[in-house]
């Protein structure tokens, strides 16, 4: 589903992306994790075209991505993101902030829009919310609504960019347990986490990143009980420790 | 730009004398001016901060009246009703000034007045925007209440409002045109008379804009100097840290 | 001094039309001053260097010079520059009210421009991220997310502005225009009667931006997003 290639990033001298090679395979549910300033964040966001790549390649789906490739509307569509800070549109209510994309983008009729919009927003669980407005919504709620309004385009692939670092503990679960259900519904996921307890549970794969390279590569129970490498013994021993 | 150096029709000199008597004025009015409005409005936004109900209220009438009419009439107030209002005697020996003085006195008390209530409004906001344990500190130190302001509160609340009062200090320039309904034969006025005596439009404003444009590069470069020189780490932004 | 209600009620008539002069110019300067102030904002955050330093140069001159002086200036040069566009070489004359309106809005839009600016740089940044991920065009990200925020975040500051160009309407007096200040300017020539011209002017120019500023305060109240 998707394959990253040899994919390097500078800004200006400073090497933020170091040959990080990496397969995803339709349905994985993949966990990146690492150190501040490590890249994690910079990656996932080549994989939608949000960042350019200075070498390499990525391929998504059958849509390819390199230094030279500049258009990626059509890319949008099938990859969806979900930010650390929510970015849900303040001026429109919960449920225009589901529809406007599908309306605008993919071109739904208003009233498929919104009746998908609807059913997306019952899944996350907040049927009662819908014509409330952003600063209305605690965070996690406003992550829920995130989610629904990247699966309402219908993608093939869903990234989340430390999605829950931003939330007071007590709202965490709940938008954990909402990917959760995503991942056993078959999503492809990739996921830019601190956290531990999902990546142990729910992730096939852990990449390891540190310094702008993919350290270390396993499956999720392999990780956290055998690292192989130094960094990762030591990454993991400062954050298990609580 | 040769129209600078012909002879005027008075034989008296050059047109280039016209603009420095002109520029000379502008200055003039404009320093006058923002020397009152600074004392005054200093004085207005402190009264509005203090828990004294008439200070409050005589300073709120104050700056609604002088913000909501516009400077053209306030001009043509000062000029043309204030003698009429004044007892007989008083009004005639206003009204028998001496030509630039008759114009320039009210200009400057006009300009002045007006200024400063939009001053006032500002220092208001910077005292507001003091956390309130800077009066208390100051209090439990045994400052007195003018102590207090002059030495604690002011110094740090004109630092946040620097950047307004930059916007101010350059409007006020601009502001001394208004005068020359009155008479005043300032920078905009001298190029009118240059324009009916010549018929060269364009140099004539030419001139005068070039002038006005850099008088705004000098003021503004004035006001980031003392921006620059006065600036404390922790007020920029005009957020107070701890 | 004496009042003469009867001769304030004459001017009446005549104080209205110059009202409605004032309401027309301060109407036209808005919308053509928001419109052409917004496109300036678009053009100076664009990527192409010449449109934002033009846009930039354009801003930075008329926020320099005084309203007066531009007033002059296109009422001078207006008449030579429509006649030199039609090859007529002499000037041609226009209407007043067709330079003030274009003055007003020229001028305007500079002020505009820069409270649209900072407007768009009031939005998060990720805001613009969000558009992207979601695939939404430049131009719809643009119409249906961006500026409606930006505008939003800035509308009292927007409003106020044009409580200001209300007030700067009355400047058309240097070039004999009868606006409201202008009326009364003619009525208190031709009647002596300064003294209740000007003050009557005074109160209504009070009462009309008073009750906006009032109007514009209650709106800041409500205009915040909401708090949970």
């Amino acid at each position: 589903m998707i394959e990253i290639d040899n994919v390097s990033k500078c800004y200006g001298s400073f090497q933020v992306l170091k040959n990080c090679s990496a397969s995803i395979a339709d349905g994985e549910v993949v966990v990146i994790c690492g150190p501040s300033g490590s890249g994690k964040s910079t990656l996932i966001k080549t994989v939608n075209g949000l960042e350019t790549i200075d070498s390499g390649e990525i391929n998504v789906s059958g849509f390819r991505l390199a230094p030279d490739v500049t258009n990626v509307a059509a890319l949008r569509r099938s990859v969806g993101m979900v930010f650390q800070s929510f970015e849900l549109f303040p001026h429109l209510t919960v449920l225009s902030n589901v529809t406007i994309a599908q309306i605008k983008v993919l071109k739904r009729s208003r009233a498929a829009a919104e009746e998908k919009a609807r059913m997306l927003l019952a899944r996350v669980g907040l049927s009662g919310h819908i014509t409330k407005y952003p600063a209305q919504l605690s965070g996690g709620q406003q992550q829920r609504v995130a989610i629904a309004r990247a699966l309402a385009l219908d993608p093939k692939v869903m990234l989340f960019d430390e999605p829950t670092s931003a939330l007071d503990p007590e709202m965490v679960n709940e938008v954990l347990e909402v990917m959760t259900g995503l991942a056993r519904q078959g999503m492809t996921m990739v996921c830019v986490t601190h956290e531990m307890g999902f990546a142990r549970s729910v992730a096939n794969r852990v990449l390891f990143m540190d310094d702008g390279e993919i350290v270390e590569t396993a499956a999720s129970a392999k990780f956290f009980d055998d690292p192989q490498s130094e960094r990762a013994k030591a990454f993991l021993a400062k954050i298990l420790r609580h | 730009m040769s129209l600078l150096f012909e002879p005027t029709p008075d034989g008296a000199g050059r047109y280039l004398d016209w603009i420095l008597n002109g520029l000379c004025w502008t200055l003039l009015l404009a320093l006058g001016a923002w020397t009152i409005a600074l004392v005054v409005g200093t004085l207005v936004g402190v009264a509005r901060t203090l828990p004294n109900g008439i200070l409050l209220r005589l300073g709120r009438v104050y700056v609604e009246t002088f913000r909501n009419i516009p400077l053209l009439v306030q001009m043509f107030f000062w000029y043309f009703v204030l003698p009429e209002l004044l007892p007989v005697r008083i009004g005639m020996a206003i009204k028998q000034m001496d030509p630039p003085w008759g114009s320039f006195i009210p200009a400057l008390i006009c300009l002045g007045l007006f200024t400063a209530a939009r001053i006032a409004e500002q220092v208001r906001a910077g005292l507001q925007a003091l956390p309130p344990g800077q009066i208390q500190a100051a209090s439990a130190l045994g400052f007195s209440p003018g102590g207090t302001y002059r030495l604690i509160l002011l110094p740090q609340a004109f630092r946040i409002i620097l950047p307004t009062l930059t916007n101010e200090f350059m409007t006020i320039f601009k502001n001394t045109s208004v005068a020359l309904t009155i008479g005043l034969v300032e920078l905009t006025a001298t190029a009118r008379e240059i324009n009916e005596n010549t018929f060269r439009t364009f140099e004539a404003f030419g001139v005068v804009t070039i002038v006005y444009l850099v008088i705004a590069l000098i003021a503004w470069q004035v006001m980031h100097r003392i921006e620059r020189a006065v600036q404390l780490p922790s007020l920029v932004s005009g957020r107070a840290r701890p | 001094m004496t009042v003469d209600l009867a001769a304030l009620v004459n001017a009446f008539p005549f104080l209205l039309k110059g009202l409605w002069f004032t309401l027309q110019i301060t109407l036209v300067g808005v919308c053509g001053g928001i419109v052409f102030g917004s496109l300036l904002a678009i053009a100076r955050l664009s990527q192409n260097r010449l449109l934002s330093t033009l846009a930039t140069a354009y801003v930075n001159l008329m926020r320099s010079i005084p309203l007066i002086l531009v007033i002059f200036w296109v009422f001078f040069l207006v008449p030579w520059a429509i006649g030199w566009i039609t090859g007529n070489g002499r000037p041609v004359a226009v209407g007043a009210s067709l330079t003030i309106f274009v003055t007003f809005v020229l001028f305007e839009a500079a002020y505009y421009a820069e409270i649209v600016r900072a407007g768009f740089r009031s939005i998060s940044p990720g805001q613009y991220a969000a558009c992207d991920a979601l695939g939404l065009s430049k131009l719809h990200a643009y119409i249906y997310i961006l500026f409606p925020q930006a505008i939003r975040n800035v509308l009292p500051i927007l409003l106020t502005q044009t409580i200001v160009l209300f007030q700067d309407t009355s400047l058309v007096y240097v070039i004999s225009a009868t606006d409201l200040l202008g009326a009364a300017t003619k009525i208190a020539q031709r009647d002596g009667r300064l003294v209740e011209m000007y003050l009557i002017v005074g109160v209504i120019y009070f009462v009309f931006c008073f009750a906006a500023s009032q109007f514009v305060k209650q709106l800041q109240g409500r205009l915040a997003y909401g708090v949970r």
